[in-house]
């Protein structure tokens, strides 16, 4: 257990150093989330289009 | 191609990071624990003006040639480089804070990469405040050309050739002919590798997004469509 700490410690410079990898997690996670959120908004998107102009050709 | 470079960017970012932080001595020449920012900062930094020339060089090959690709990837290299030069400041204050006992100074460097942060956004805005994808690209693309100058100088403001004319803070890079401990060159050279993985993964993933958007027309996006249901 101490040696966790010790190491989340970081020689009392812990609060430097979690805050740099911290904001880059951060930030990293969020870019690729929010580009597969994108991804599958446009595709739904486009699907629908799809259809509604398959839909049109038939009647 | 997308998985390839993600899986390579979380096993070189562990593998970088464990190395950086259990096989490596506390200090590095005078600087304590703190000096492990190294890691991201110095592979954010490189991204941040790396992914610039590479947005400048697709955005001439667009206006060159005229070709559409071009312009879509200079587009989707624009947030991911703003996002490592975001992180490059931001990993730099908690450094200088630690080190220098300021989060921040006009210092030639960091005011450079200021402004490179400013000319992504600039990229980005004027972007999306054109509605007429073709003008937008011609437009952003030119914007990136003239930014270009700005990559040179904070270059050369962080490796300066002659510290007595440039009284920058930012110590100078050298990792070959530094003193720099050879496990923590290691370290920092593996994770600014996955740093660079790590964006051929996200720009891949954002063209692609891109791509489907602006091709919406075209037979093969809808067999595409077709074929994912």
């Amino acid at each position: 257990m101490s040696a966790i700490s010790d190491f989340f410690h970081a020689g009392g410079y812990g609060f430097y150093i979690w805050a740099s990898y911290g904001a880059a997690i951060l930030l990293m996670a969020g870019e690729i989330a929010i580009i597969k959120q994108q991804y599958r908004t446009i595709l739904k998107r486009l699907s629908r289009m799809a259809r509604m102009n398959a839909s049109e050709e038939d009647e | 191609m997308v998985p390839f470079f993600g899986w390579l960017a979380a096993i070189l970012m562990a593998g970088g990071l464990y190395w950086g932080f259990f096989e490596t001595p506390d200090r590095l020449s005078d600087q304590k624990e703190y000096y492990r920012i190294i890691y991201i900062h110095v592979g954010a930094a490189w991204m941040s003006m790396w992914l610039y020339v590479v947005m400048a060089a697709w955005a001439l090959a667009g206006l060159v040639f005229q070709t559409r690709l071009s312009f879509m990837i200079a587009k989707a290299v624009a947030p991911t480089g703003a996002i490592a030069t975001f992180l490059a400041l931001w990993t730099g204050a908690f450094w200088g804070k630690t080190s220098w006992g300021t989060w921040w100074d006009w210092d030639p460097r960091m005011t450079s990469e200021l402004i490179l942060l400013f000319l992504y956004m600039g990229y980005m805005a004027l972007q999306s405040a054109i509605d007429d994808p073709r003008r937008a690209d011609r437009a952003a693309s030119l914007l990136a050309l003239v930014g270009l100058v700005c990559v040179p100088i904070i270059f050369w403001s962080i490796n300066c050739p002659d510290p007595n004319e440039c009284a920058a803070l930012h110590q100078t890079s050298n990792p070959g002919g530094g003193n720099m401990e050879p496990n923590i060159l290691i370290a920092m050279l593996v994770t600014a590798f996955a740093f660079w993985m790590y964006s051929f993964a996200a720009i891949l993933m954002r063209v692609r997004n891109i791509i489907l958007e602006r091709e919406r027309h075209t037979t093969w996006v809808n067999e595409l469509l077709e074929e994912k249901g």
